[in-house]
């Protein structure tokens, strides 16, 4: 009994990313790409949707990046590599 | 769970999905199942003149695992219930 109310209290991984709902964060994708936007939602496989959100596309050389925006997207969590708040 | 709920309350609209392949396709949502795969319908690519490989289908299932990302319009989607909803689902898996 008093394991199962421990591992409820005990933080996960995935709380960071729930303190950041509705704020911006930064996320790293598979492919060489980075896209920064509020986060709207998320569940435990990563799956995420993001509003205002700017993508970046690097390219081999430095300053071969695109930029693309969208007003609402949904990012498939298997592409994810991390996850990091924006501090503003 | 969540985004199978999400997805269906999307059914009927206008996205654009693009796939790990770099093929980005519009065309209006049909239906969704719990893997996220997709139907589509009334399809056009994107990106045609460097993709022309779809110029002739009209209606088509992708594979969820295939997905990069689905672009959404703004107003399509209800954000304080998705965080609702996101919060309610962090709060089920702890539980577990």
């Amino acid at each position: 009994m008093s394991s199962v109310q421990t591992a409820a209290q005990q933080e996960e991984p995935l709380d960071l990313i729930r303190y950041q709902l509705d704020e911006m964060v930064f996320v790293k994708l598979r492919g060489a790409r980075e896209m920064k936007g509020k986060l709207q939602g998320y569940d435990s496989h990563c799956n995420m949707v993001l509003s205002d959100a700017t993508e970046f596309i690097y390219g081999d050389r430095k300053e071969d990046v695109k930029v693309k925006e969208s007003e609402m997207v949904f990012v498939r969590g298997d592409s994810i590599i991390l996850i990091s708040p924006i501090e503003e | 769970m969540l985004f199978f709920s999400f997805f269906k309350t999307l059914v009927d609209q206008e996205v654009v999905v693009e796939l790990k392949n770099d093929i980005e396709i519009k065309g209006t949502l049909k239906s969704v199942d719990q893997y996220l795969n997709l139907k589509l319908d009334n399809i056009s690519t994107v990106n045609e003149e460097k993709y022309p490989h779809l110029k002739a289908v009209k209606t088509l299932f992708v594979r969820g695992s295939t997905v990069r990302y689905v672009h959404l319009s703004a107003n399509s989607v209800d954000c304080t219930l998705l965080q609702d909803a996101s919060r309610r689902e962090a709060m089920a898996q702890a539980g577990k």
